[in-house]
């Protein structure tokens, strides 16, 4: 018995593959641990598009807006504003205002403006219309995150994927309500208008169609709590949520929730300066396009804050706070994939993948050392070390483990012995040649290392190719591949030889051929 | 124990020409079979939407069918059982953009009132997303091949490349149809094992390559016929062995790994037994079809040796300050 540089090594690997896969093994408080997959753990995976043309008309809507409470401002006479897709139009009345409102609009970044008999219309530049899609989906996705942030589930992961599609993955979602939940905190466009009742025209709403309502510059927005009753409000708002500071839950006189919010400077001057002009005129308070509620302006109100009264429990109040506290989504969301899987299912998945891991992995053992005999002790050695390795290795880099990937820890079982059985093979032809024990096994590793490595170079590539090109569980099914190959050119070539190099003068001195490599002579 | 002792050479290539017909009997059947019944595309690549139902009893299927079928939602959706009678999937082609309104829920409301069940798994992948999954399929296999291309051409020879490259294709082509036949859901999982069969299928034969190259640059004969016969002999061993092994590991995850890895073990037991079976009789008679010419090949080594005996020739020569 003697110590070699292999034997070391492998000795090393072991320790290495033993102490790190034991937090995942053992599910110890410390340590780094293998994630488990949605697939395994049960969880919501959703693949969300974003609509981001919305983003632009919302964009030209609120250029709209701005045009408007500037023209009152500053008592400059304008009819017919009007925005479609494109941009916003308007006439001014008076041309000696007009130095004043170019002025103005070139101060409105990415635009075009052109005027025509002072008719003028505004448009966003190319450039500016590609800046407002891509702040579409950036500020979608941080929307989404800091939405699930306040959520409270663990990690939840929000990502881009592509270039517009938001990858959503909520591990340990449980219930139905819970995802349900989830879903609606996610999707809520959570889009707080206030806009102003046109009180000349509102009594004629329920005879009116939406074609009517815009010849006057207004919408037809219904009721929350009754979608029966509708109110006439004009088109273009006083203010959006993008000028709100805060939101938070509250309590009105019966004691009933109510979401309080609080405006931004410039928020609050445009909420003062309408409220003191129209007073005795109903306010409108829209959110995702429904009227929650339309008080009577009383006096002008001044400090930007307001409350949004509705019919909902204490928990939908707090998901619509944390809505509109992480802002409004620009554009909406659409559902592109959806993967959800109950944690029953997983726990199925985990134990039948188990089932055949053992069996897989008790089969090949037993079939090894009938074969082999010691030598498939040996091999047997290294195929248990290549697993505590391949756990140990995804342990450290916090791997997925899905179910595809136990698939691939399945398949290492039966590939990494290959190594073995080509090694010993060859052992086995240069023993009935007559080499000597010390040749037999120099020789043979030699002889099978072109093959092993060629062969798992191969499987490597195939690999690597699936790892970038799979997604979500396939990729996982990649990994667990890779690192087992890798694992067992260490363990079933590396490692074996250094056995075999300890026990060399044992085995030659013994000359019994039958227990060492399962051959007479 | 030993399955083959090396005593005398088995002659593979004599046999190769009925492995041939075989061969082509089997490829041409699966594009017949691809061709005319099609691959059953799951919801992966084709877009579309699943729910997986358990029931605490046997799934009620007429019953659910019932249910279902005044519902707009569910309209043309399939029930069927899914590995254990108390288990069923309905799928549906179309699918629901909108976050908040969820198949699962409207599936609960439906089924309300067939029994005791829970909604174990919805999926939805919508059409966009389907189209891309099956391009970068596609893709995935290509590159895979076009990879294993370039590295076997560059390790061995460019004839042991095309020769492995039609072995993968005839393996992949083959499990294709048993996947066609069969009516297997492909979905990603297929796709993975496809791939794992390119891996496995191109081991086999590189270690029967291997031998070939080291019997063809070892030994004198030029008959090209004779080495392979030998080497194939020489590596039957280890091939039956791995074939077994991995047989056996693949058999207990399609018996034991319960119904959602039932295709991706499907299409890789097919793929097993094809991958042992092609690289004997499929990639090796192809190199010999091909006429790779072992004189020359000799001739070519020599050729090599010699330069970079010239080459070091040179250096010692500079170095010893000559020239």
């Amino acid at each position: 018995m003697k110590l070699n540089y292999r034997i070391v090594i492998f000795a090393l690997a072991i320790i290495f593959g033993v102490s790190f896969s034991m937090p995942s093994l053992l599910q110890t408080e410390d340590g780094k641990k293998i994630t488990l997959g949605l697939d395994l753990q049960g969880g919501l995976h959703m693949l969300l598009g974003v609509k981001t043309e919305e983003a632009t008309k919302s964009r030209i809507k609120s250029i709209a807006a701005s045009v408007k409470h500037f023209a009152e401002r500053n008592d400059i006479l304008i009819d017919g504003l009007t925005f479609d897709e494109t941009g916003v139009k308007f006439e001014l009345l008076d041309n000696d205002d007009f130095p004043k409102m170019q002025e103005y609009l070139k101060g409105i970044e990415g635009t075009v403006v052109q005027d025509n008999n002072l008719i003028v219309s505004v448009s966003l530049t190319q450039e500016e219309v590609k800046k407002t899609e891509k702040q579409a989906v950036d500020q979608a996705i941080e929307t989404i995150r800091n939405r699930l942030d306040q959520f409270g589930l663990s990690e939840p992961v929000v990502a881009r994927q592509g270039a517009e599609k938001i990858l959503v993955q909520l591990a340990g979602i449980k219930t139905q309500a819970e995802e349900q939940r989830a879903r609606e905190l996610i999707s809520r466009a959570a889009k707080l208008e206030l806009m102003a009742v046109d009180e000349a025209r509102d009594a004629r709403v329920s005879v009116m169609s939406e074609s009517d309502a815009a010849a006057y510059g207004d919408i037809i927005l219904p009721d929350a709590k009754n979608p029966e009753h509708k109110y006439l409000v004009h088109e273009i708002p006083i203010l959006d949520g993008g000028m709100l500071t805060n939101a938070s839950v509250g309590f009105d006189k019966n004691n009933r929730p109510v979401i309080n919010f609080t405006l931004n400077a410039e928020g609050a001057e445009i909420f003062g300066d309408f409220t003191g002009a129209n007073v005795g005129k109903r306010l409108a308070i829209v959110l995702d396009g429904k009227v929650f509620s339309a008080p009577n302006i009383n006096e002008r109100i001044g400090g930007g804050s307001g409350q949004i009264s509705g019919d909902y429990t204490v928990v939908e109040a707090k998901d619509l706070a944390i809505a509109l506290r992480s802002g409004a989504l620009l554009a909406p969301i659409y559902l592109m994939e959806k993967r959800s899987v109950g944690p029953s299912l997983g726990a199925d998945s985990i134990r039948a993948s188990m089932v055949a891991l053992t069996g897989g992995f008790v089969l090949v053992i037993f079939f090894m050392m009938f074969y082999y005999r010691l030598a498939g002790v040996i091999a047997n050695i290294a195929l248990i070390a290549n697993l505590f390795i391949l756990l140990a290795v995804m342990s450290l880099f916090g791997a997925t483990l899905t179910l595809p990937g136990m698939a691939g820890i399945v398949l290492t079982v039966g590939m990494a012995v290959d190594a073995n059985v080509i090694i010993s093979e060859r052992i086995r032809e240069l023993i009935y040649e007559g080499k000597s024990m010390h040749k037999a096994i120099e020789d043979g590793y030699a002889n099978a290392m072109r093959a092993i490595l060629d062969a798992n170079i191969t499987t490597l590539i195939a690999s690597v190719v699936l790892y970038a090109y799979g997604t979500g569980a396939i990729k996982g099914f990649a990994i667990t591949m890779s690192i087992g190959i890798l694992a067992s050119m260490l363990t079933a070539i590396l490692g074996t030889h250094g056995i075999y190099q300890m026990l060399e003068n044992k085995i030659a001195k013994s000359k019994n051929n039958k227990l060492w490599f399962g051959i007479k002579g | 124990m030993e399955f083959f002792k090396y005593t005398r050479t088995f002659n593979f290539m004599g046999k190769s020409k009925i492995a041939m017909i075989i061969s082509i009997l089997l490829v041409v059947s699966s594009y017949a079979i691809l061709a005319t019944k099609g691959l059953n595309y799951g919801v992966d690549f084709a877009g579309g939407t699943i729910v997986q139902v358990k029931y605490d009893t046997d799934a009620p299927i007429k019953k659910m069918r019932l249910a279902l079928k005044d519902n707009v939602l569910f309209d043309g959706a399939s029930i069927s059982e899914f590995g254990s009678p108390d288990e069923v999937v309905i799928r549906m082609k179309t699918t629901t953009g909108n976050v908040t309104q969820d198949i699962g829920d409207e599936t609960r409301v439906a089924l309300k009132g067939t029994g005791n069940f829970e909604i174990r798994r919805v999926d939805i992948v919508g059409p966009t997303v389907g189209a891309e999954l099956k391009e970068k399929g596609i893709m995935s296999l290509l590159l895979a091949v076009l990879g294993i291309l370039v590295y076997v051409a560059f390790r061995f020879e460019w004839r042991f490349a095309v020769a492995s490259i039609v072995a993968l294709v005839h393996d992949v082509s083959i499990a294709l149809g048993a996947v066609a036949l069969f009516s297997v859901d492909v979905n990603l999982d297929v796709l993975a094992a496809l791939l794992t069969i390119l891996g496995y299928s191109l081991n086999d034969t590189i270690i029967v390559f291997d031998r070939i190259r080291e019997g063809v640059t070892g030994s004198k004969n030029v008959e090209l016929e004779e080495t392979i016969n030998e080497s194939i002999t020489r590596t039957l061993a280890r091939t039956t062995l791995t074939s077994l092994t991995t047989f056996f590991v693949v058999f207990t995850l399609f018996i034991f790994g319960g119904e959602i890895i039932h295709a991706f073990a499907f299409t890789l037991l097919v793929g097993v037994v094809v991958g042992t079976y092609s690289s004997i009789f499929v990639a090796s008679p192809i190199l010999l079809w091909f006429g790779f010419d072992v004189k020359n090949y000799h001739n070519k080594l020599a050729e090599k040796a010699k330069r970079e005996a010239e080459k070091q020739r040179m250096r010692d020569q500079f170095e010893s300050g000559v020239m």
